[in-house]
């Protein structure tokens, strides 16, 4: 539930271990999901009376379909290496958000059905019975991971908060307590087709509108097509491209860059969404449902490329899942990776020398660059490993002069989460959010004192509508957080 | 005489089941691990591009503890100096099992002895963060100290031996081959011989049970050993294929 007032945290003045607070951050958890929302996913419409045994259930069916839930929850040794590493952890100091007490809370009961030592030591061994206490633990705590993996890189075995609270997810959807922001979202996406809920006319409509104000800008005829069979590349795009700020300026860009390089292309009013709710809630049916539009709007439109708009999740199950979901792609244009980021798309063409950028376009700004966490840690962009971290910084000082990257410890694989991500970017989880955003909020804040950097681009529409909001709380502008094509948008010389 | 009987009998049989758990344990849970499909790509970025590069990756995690570096220095150096030391000490002990003895398992000899100072030392600072840092005091339930308090007293008991009470090790090591090839000699009987004993056997039987899976565990870990390959190569779980794909399609 939304608190009313809660502090803003304190930026620190070096980067201190936090101390805990027991029970900080206990509450009832986001809203829950309403019956017929419930329902349309293919879950129990509310909390059913036996929910522990089917809970049990779902679990040993988990364990049975992912090698990772299994292999993780038995093979953390507790050594304390993630716990300082969460950024929910961070700024609220609650212990249960620490990423081995977060996986606890469900290794407590694999161990007491699932492990002989659990079912003869319970106490031993620290297993427990699922008891409502502790599923309404869960429901709270595994809404308070942003799936941003930052653990799993300091794991010494690599466990992965991001799949256990997948798992966790999925079966508090099966009995019927599925979180209401996530739910909604996804059944918005088979009704209409996009997370906004946002119906073809005003598709239309929004970008005819986007259409007549570059032309006032820029003089040049730049289009934004929908559903237009036959063309080079079918765009998918997070839909706050459509109208969100910053995110639109990024959709300008991409609109830019194919009109500048000749490239035919489209959206989808079918897949008018990037983001795949479905991963959140760690439902590979939902999952693939979700990503199966992308496929069919591809052949409808008989396109021989798919690229994907800033969006960080979206890219992580585009990259690393479209192909398992919805693949073979033996239909598209096997000379281009498939699918692939708007970021490579304009990357290779200014390095092929496509676009006349000018630089001093964007002199007024002095620009740093927030990894998003699902594309720094779950995905990649180019031909070699890291090329996620590379690409954007490149398209960045093509089309900017000053450039500045954050502290080293914040960037790259140990980004910071915006505090937003993996269903948390709801209001109901305002203090959860502007607590969790602090440790990106003080590498800012170093770049801001020491290099007078003045913006901050993402590649995510998640971290957009996160920063703009949670920036005020921490004494920065609203405006600060930019879109990397943005910057693109502003440099190009359109002719 | 009758005393010795009982002993003997007592850990040649504890060392036969013992054993068995352990083999038998691991060989289970790895098979477990290894039919358990992983269905989605889920490797920790940036991962290798190869399965080269992969297993680069695990071995610098098992040999080197890469992602534990880069976390926290004071826990990789005393696991580090644990199951650095750990595993030269194993090796030393390899002079038990084995007639006659390889050469570079003497040559070992003196370091296997003065190491299990530095497993020792590794072990107590282990304990003393579990007890003292607040963090990992909250994650911690009892198996997980008394299972550093059960390597303290084999590494302990071991020590002694080597260093303040000796055993009859000629007479140990005439019991051991004796267990091996099934024909029993009697063991010695001191007191710390026993526990030594006692405790490797415990704690042999408690592996494939505990948090100890972490050693198979860490090879099948997807975050870990998966190749970053997903747009070349389609990766599909066969439940999902079963499930999803073979409805006449």
């Amino acid at each position: 539930m939304a608190k009313a007032k809660f502090d803003v945290p304190a930026f620190r003045p070096y980067p201190v271990i936090p101390v805990i607070k027991s029970d900080a951050m206990k509450g009832n958890g986001p809203y829950v999901a309403k019956p017929q929302m419930q329902e349309s996913l293919g879950y129990p419409g509310e909390l059913i009376d036996n929910w522990q045994e089917v809970a049990i259930d779902k679990m040993g069916e988990l364990l049975k379909k992912y090698r990772s839930l299994r292999v993780y929850l038995d093979s953390c040794v507790k050594c304390g290496a993630c716990t300082d590493k969460c950024h929910y952890m961070i700024g609220t100091q609650d212990p249960k958000n620490m990423p081995v007490a977060r996986q606890d809370l469900l290794r407590q009961v694999y161990r007491r059905y699932y492990t002989l030592a659990g079912k003869w030591f319970p106490k031993l061994v620290g297993a427990k019975d699922l008891t409502k206490d502790v599923l309404d633990d869960w429901y709270n705590y595994y809404h308070q991971c942003s799936q941003c993996r930052r653990c799993s890189v300091f794991c010494p075995y690599g466990i992965d908060t991001a799949d256990i609270s997948m798992a966790a997810r999925e079966i508090l959807d099966s009995v019927g307590k599925g979180q209401k922001y996530c739910n909604e979202i996804i059944a918005k996406v088979y009704k209409i087709g996009n997370n906004l809920g946002l119906p073809e006319p005003a598709l239309r409509d929004t970008l005819e509108g986007l259409e007549e104000d570059i032309k006032l800008d820029t003089g040049v005829d730049v289009r934004l097509p929908v559903d237009e069979k036959g063309v080079e590349v079918l765009v998918i795009t997070p839909s706050a491209d459509f109208f969100a700020e910053p995110h639109i300026d990024g959709l300008i860009g991409y609109a830019k860059v194919f009109h500048q390089a000749g490239i035919s292309w489209t959206l989808s009013s079918y897949a008018s969404e990037a983001a795949n709710f479905g991963m959140f809630i760690g439902s590979y049916e939902n999952m693939r449902r979700v990503a199966l539009r992308i496929r069919e709007a591809a052949l409808d439109l008989k396109v021989k490329r798919i690229v994907f708009g800033e969006c960080g999740h979206a890219w992580r199950v585009a990259y690393s899942f479209l192909n398992t979901l919805a693949g073979p792609f033996d239909f598209l244009d096997q000379r281009y990776p498939i699918p692939q980021h708007i970021c490579e798309v304009t990357n290779d063409l200014i390095k092929k020398g496509a676009l006349k950028l000018d630089k001093s376009a964007n002199d007024y700004r002095r620009v740093t660059f927030h990894d998003s966490c699902n594309v720094a840690r779950a995905s990649r962009m180019g031909n070699t490993p890291g090329g996620q971290f590379i690409i954007p910084r490149q398209i960045i000082k093509a089309t900017c002069n000053h450039f500045y990257d954050m502290p080293e410890d914040t960037i790259h694989d140990a980004t910071f989460c915006c505090g937003g991500g993996g269903g948390v970017l709801t209001d109901d989880l305002i203090e959860l959010r502007v607590k969790g955003a602090l440790p990106r909020m003080e590498a800012l804040k170093y770049v801001v004192d020491n290099y007078g950097v003045t913006h901050m681009a993402a590649i995510c529409a998640i971290c957009k509508s996160q920063f703009t909001k949670v920036l005020p709380y921490y004494g920065f502008q609203m405006d600060q957080i930019i879109s990397v094509h943005q910057l693109v948008s502003d440099a190009i010389i359109l002719s | 005489m009758y005393i010795m009987g009982f002993w003997t009998t007592f850990y040649a049989i504890a060392f036969y089941l013992a054993t068995l758990f352990l083999v038998i344990g691991l060989a289970y849970r790895i098979f477990q691990y290894a039919k358990t499909p992983a269905p989605l790509k889920v490797p920790t970025m940036s991962a290798p591009l190869t399965l080269w590069g992969v297993v680069i990756r695990i071995l610098s995690e098992v040999v080197l503890f890469k992602s534990l570096f880069r976390s926290n220095k004071w826990i990789w150096l005393f696991g580090m100096l644990f199951h650095g030391a750990l595993w030269i000490v194993l090796l030393r002990h390899l002079r038990y099992f084995i007639e006659p003895v390889w050469t570079w398992v003497v040559l070992l000899q003196p370091f296997g002895k003065y190491g299990s100072f530095i497993m020792l030392f590794g072990l107590l600072g282990l304990l003393v963060r579990r007890m003292f840092v607040e963090r990992i005091r909250y994650i911690s339930v009892p198996s997980d100290y008394l299972m550093l308090i059960l390597l303290l007293v084999i590494g302990g008991s071991g020590t002694m031996m080597s260093f303040v009470s000796s055993t009859d090790i000629v007479q140990f090591k005439a019991f051991m081959l004796g267990v091996m090839y099934f024909d029993w000699q009697p063991i010695p009987t001191d007191k710390m011989l026993l526990l030594h004993l006692a405790s490797v056997i415990l704690l042999m039987i408690i592996f494939p049970f505990s948090k100890l899976l972490h050693a198979p565990g860490i090879f099948f870990s997807p975050s870990r050993n998966q190749i970053d390959n997903s747009r070349e190569k389609r990766h599909v779980a066969p439940w999902a294929i079963e499930k999803f794909e073979t409805q006449g399609s």
